[in-house]
């Protein structure tokens, strides 16, 4: 292996401007002239809107549906039969579905005259019962988020299978029914917008902190009813994304409009509340689930009702059918059963659209099947681990079909599972408990287990329908008139470091120094086609391109190498940047130069094309890949308070073969941290009217440096057959295990005295009223 | 989240200050170090016509020691007073429960006297200062008066202040060589406010026995004579006869029925007892 190549902890390139305050976002860019947006949005859940009273004197400051003539709505379809259609005003039209749901955008000189000016504007509200909770939602004469629906169900997923047999003859049934809560997701950088219509080339260009230029191009392209050649995305440094950043806002849209409408170059940045009440909330599910077992804690069968809570409106391009539809496809996880029924709604709501989070719905179903298992434990007195190894799919039973058709690639769950509960050492735990804590808290274990399925393709998401569908992903690999290589990927980095592990990509391949490969992105100008980077595959889908054309790159330099060396060119080879016969070598910069500034040298074959690939990758099998992990918590829990502490915390992961460990270990990491706030922390509240209660981080509570223990990371590395390296995706699943461990090591501590919790957060009060509810004084 | 247009002042004196105060055709703030007012302006929850910043009067930021009492200065930061740049009369509880406020960003900026005059009861100050019979010195029209803190908080972020008055000192007692004193707080999170807190102080020498219960959604309550909390036990202790439904029942009195926010309580005055003891 070469000290920066493929499977190196090389340090990151982008950390040298970022550890020096030299990252450049959205809100660092200044245009001549340009004007700041405050957005007037709606302080109620449901309304009708009957007028807009701006005064006289800023009428030409303020812009509201009724300007915005032509521009369509985001409708993001599905195929799915039963679907049904939301179309999201950019501005509202008649009414208004949710508190934060845009109603008119103003316009001045600073942020603040322009909120100064939303104050001054009064809008009537004609309140409408407002449909808060998505169980009540569902329940005959609750109100109608769309009136022309007829209920509140966007669309349902229903997975059948005969269980009645079971369930009369199982020797274990157990049933859990929870909530996790609807937080939000909170990037270190909000989004942010700055938009610019240039007259002389009738050209717009959106600067805008995104995941996915280019379904923004076309996004925006659409409602506006423009050309795509005409718009220009550019996503400079991101500060975080986790799906926040990967859909077409309406606040794109509506600055597009408004740098069209005006001529003025326009920014809006995304302030806390905005973003706590209008815009970032995720991960609203209910669960009912049961399961069947045999005397032995052998899972026969499973049995769930879930909903998700999906607000408003459907999402533009993953549609506010993702959450439930994967509810019900990942729900099994990495067990083996083969009886399996579920029905999984999107319900609509007057709550601001639910967006795809970090490990959309993977959380939640690790919590469901995770506290399964932990039920089955309790009913025969096993170990938790022991029934869950009990239940994996076994190394021997790879590559392996599970119930809901999900191919898993290979790999060792239970040996995954044995590793992380041997790194917190289950057994001392035991001993523990058995002793006492002297301060008196209650000490607990606990572990939970998932596969990922990353890098989902073509074959996979084009039976949704999905506005945007993703398939082969492309890079451009140039080799420069000096040698050095020159990338341009469509997949956008928001924190995973592609700067970084696509160089090591292309320098595994053609052997470029490090240091001379620069990896651009972020700027549909020059970046090829991409549906960005989302579920998981950054590095199978843009890393995979990245190789292809470097591979092809290759080819074409040995071509000319093999001539400059008077050699044959099946006889040459490429290592270490030189092209290698019998007779010599020749370095790629010598066959560069010769390609660009001395091209009488070059072979009379040569192929025209030069030294520049824009390359395509999908994998053969494009199902996706399946990395797993296995995370494992010891807690302790105060009685008293009902605080949580977390006193141990280890992760397993298997992300097959690691383009760069270091950066994996940050993804996981940072993925935990998000997962303990999941777990313990994060939850937006809503009173009965809608209202989102925590508009401030002094409500809102995200978990800090002091909250989130040394997270200890473990790897396994069983290669994918089907990607580039055999690389997977790892990008989400930091985020999916821990609500699941930490809930199971809670319930492991106060097992002792019979109260169990379940709902997320776990927050002292919930851990109080269950103590409360057991007797525990 | 910006503020709206206000005017701004940086008076050199407290009679500087209170004649501004005084005008009556605006509406004034007194800004101290900003650390709840800030967000309040930046969310329009406070939208002043004028903003008197306090921190160029010296006099805010003195200190007088007397033989019984300690005066400290309005404008002094929670951090001054971590670091030992005030005189320690209290055993070092001043210092310790300093060192707890949030975190050290805000305590750097953050006042004593502006954390009394903000009145939020999951605030650090009010129930401490409470429980150990500080006083809040106060000028304003009607001269220089002294008002317990616990009867300067009169409700959730409501105090006794008149519009134009000012908080200008804290008045801290002495402790005795043998007081004991325990604070305990629960927080979600290092730094987040508290959602249940006690605090307490046991001077036989000076036959103090006082107790508070904060962090709920009112004044701090306040056990001005605690020998029932510890079944008038005195001493290294008094924890070991900790009655918690003495706690309890001065929830209940002060209209706290809920019985998860009653034990919790009542969990933070036993562990503050502790505390007392352990010292």
């Amino acid at each position: 292996m070469s000290s920066s190549g493929v499977g190196a902890s090389v340090l990151r390139k982008e950390d040298d401007r970022f550890l020096r305050g030299r990252g450049q976002y959205v809100a660092d860019f200044r245009i001549s002239g340009m004007r700041e947006v405050a957005f007037i949005r709606s302080p109620v859940a449901h309304a009708v809107i009957h007028t807009i009273h701006v005064p006289e004197r800023l009428r030409q400051s303020v812009f509201s549906a009724a300007h915005m003539t032509g521009v369509k709505p985001i409708r993001a379809a599905t195929a799915l039969p039963g679907f049904k259609h939301s179309a999201e005003p950019i501005l509202a039209t008649r009414k208004v579905r949710y508190v934060g749901e845009m109603v008119a955008m103003c316009l001045a000189r600073s942020r603040a005259e322009a909120e100064d000016i939303a104050a001054a504007v009064e809008v009537d509200y004609q309140e409408l019962p407002a449909v808060v909770d998505m169980l009540a939602a569902r329940a005959p004469g609750a109100p109608l988020v769309h009136d022309e629906w007829g209920d509140n169900v966007f669309i349902e997923f229903a997975q059948d299978a005969p269980i009645e047999e079971v369930a009369k003859t199982a020797a274990i049934k157990v049933t859990r029914e929870f909530r996790t809560a609807r937080h939000c997701m909170f990037p270190m950088e909000g989004r942010g917008v700055v938009a610019h219509w240039d007259e002389r080339l009738q050209y717009l260009t959106v600067i805008s902190s995104t995941q996915m230029l280019h379904v923004v191009q076309r996004g925006v392209a659409e409602c506006l009813d423009m050309p795509d050649g005409a718009i220009r995305v550019i996503s400079p440094d991101v500060g975080g994304g986790f799906g926040y950043k990967g859909l077409l806002c309406r606040e794109e849209v509506a600055l597009a409009w408004l740098t069209r409408q005006t001529g003025l170059p326009v920014r809006w940045l995304e302030d806390c509340r905005e973003h706590l009440t209008a815009n970032a909330n995720c991960r609203e599910h209910h669960y009912r689930i049961t399961g069947y077992a045999d005397g032995n804690g052998r899972l026969l069968a499973v049995d769930c009702e879930a909903s998700v809570d999906a607000g408003a409106y459907s999402v533009y391009p993953t549609s506010s059918a993702l959450e439930a539809a994967q509810v019900t496809s990942l729900l099994p996880g990495p067990y083996d059963f083969s009886i399996y029924r579920c029905r999984s709604a999107a319900v609509a709501s007057n709550k601001c659209p639910i967006l795809p989070y970090r490990g959309v719905a993977r959380t939640g179903v690790c919590l469901a099947i995770e506290s399964i298992m932990d039920a089955i434990a309790w009913e025969t007195g096993l170990e938790p681990v022991e029934i869950r190894l009990r239940n994996l799919v076994q190394a021997k039973q790879m590559p392996f079909l599970n119930v809901m058709k999900k191919p898993f690639d290979g790999g060792d769950y239970p040996e995954c599972l044995r590793r992380a509960a041997a790194a917190i050492d289950v057994a001392a735990v035991r001993a523990r408990q058995r002793r006492g804590e002297p301060d008196g808290r209650l000490i607990g274990a606990g572990v939970s287990i998932f596969c990922e399925q990353g890098a989902m393709g073509t074959s996979v998401m084009s039976s949704w329908g999905r506005p945007v569908v993703p398939g082969y992903e492309q890079a451009t690999v140039r080799l420069t008139s000096d040698g050095d290589l020159e990338i341009r990927v469509g997949t956008h980095s928001h924190g995973q470091g592609h700067e970084t592990t696509f160089a090591q990509i292309a320098h595994e391949v053609l052997g470029v120094e490090f240091g001379k490969i620069k990896v651009l992105q972020g700027d549909t100008l020059y970046c090829p086609f991409s549906t960005g980077t989302w579920g998981s595959r950054g590095v199978v889908m843009g890393g995979g391109a990245v190789a292809t054309a470097s591979q092809q790159i290759a080819q074409r330099a040995k071509r000319i190498g093999a001539w400059l060396l008077q050699a044959d060119p099946a006889q040459v080879t490429l290592r270490d940047g030189r092209v290698v016969g019998a007779q010599g070598s020749v370095t790629l910069r010598e066959i560069a130069r010769v390609w660009y500034l001395t091209p009488q040298h070059l072979p009379p074959d040569v192929d025209n094309g030069g030294l520049e690939v824009t390359a395509g990758y999908r994998p053969d099998n494009d199902a996706g890949t399946f990395s797993y992990a296995s995370h494992a918590a010891v807690v302790a829990v105060d009685p008293g308070t009902g605080l949580i502490e977390i006193l141990d915390y280890a992760v397993c992961e298997d992300g097959g073969r690691l383009v760069n460990p270091m950066v994996v270990d940050g993804q996981i990491r940072g993925g935990t941290a998000q997962g303990i706030g999941t777990c313990l922390y994060e939850a937006m509240p809503f009173d009965a009217q809608g209202q989102p209660l925590a508009s401030t981080l002094i409500d809102y509570m995200l978990p800090g440096a002091a909250e989130v223990p040394n997270i200890r990371v473990l790897h396994m590395e069983t290669p994918s057959p089907h990607t580039a390296f055999g690389v997977k995706g790892i990008g989400e699943g930091g985020a999916v295990g821990p609500p699941a461990a930490i809930v199971s090591a809670v319930n492991d501590a106060l097992r002792s005295i019979g109260a169990e919790v379940h709902d997320l957060p776990l927050t002292p009060e919930r851990i109080l009223t269950a103590l409360a509810k057991v007797g525990t004084p | 989240m910006k503020p709206v247009a206000f005017d701004y002042e940086r008076p050199q004196d407290i009679a500087g200050a209170l004649a501004l105060a005084g005008r009556a055709d605006v509406a004034v703030k007194f800004l101290a170090g900003g650390q709840s007012l800030g967000p309040m302006l930046n969310l329009r929850l406070a939208q002043p016509d004028l903003l008197v910043d306090l921190t160029g009067i010296a006099e805010l930021k003195q200190v007088g020691e007397t033989t019984d009492a300690l005066e400290i200065g309005a404008c002094i930061t929670h951090a001054d007073i971590e670091d030992g740049r005030v005189p320690d009369v209290t055993n070092g509880a001043l210092a310790a429960v300093a060192h707890g406020i949030a975190y050290r960003a805000v305590r750097n900026r953050g006042t004593i006297g502006g954390s009394l005059a903000h009145a939020d009861p999951a605030a650090d100050w009010v129930t401490f200062l409470a429980a150990i019979g500080a006083g809040v010195v106060i000028r304003g029209s009607g001269g220089r008066r002294v008002v317990p803190v616990e009867e300067f908080m009169t409700g959730v972020f409501e105090t006794v202040l008149a519009p134009n008055d000012l908080v200008t000192a804290i008045r801290i007692p002495r402790f005795s060589a043998d007081a004991r004193w325990g604070y305990y707080k629960a927080c979600r999170k290092t730094g987040e406010f508290a959602y249940a807190s006690a605090a307490v102080l046991h001077d036989p020498t000076r036959s103090v026995n006082r107790a508070v219960i904060g962090a709920v959604e009112a004044r701090p309550i306040v056990l001005a004579d605690a020998g029932e909390l510890f079944g008038r036990r005195t001493g290294a202790d008094i924890a070991a006869s900790f009655v918690p439904q003495v706690a309890m029942r001065a929830m209940d009195t002060a209209g706290f029925k809920n019985p998860i926010e009653q034990k919790v309580h009542a969990v933070a005055l036993r562990r503050a007892v502790e505390q007392a003891c352990a010292r």
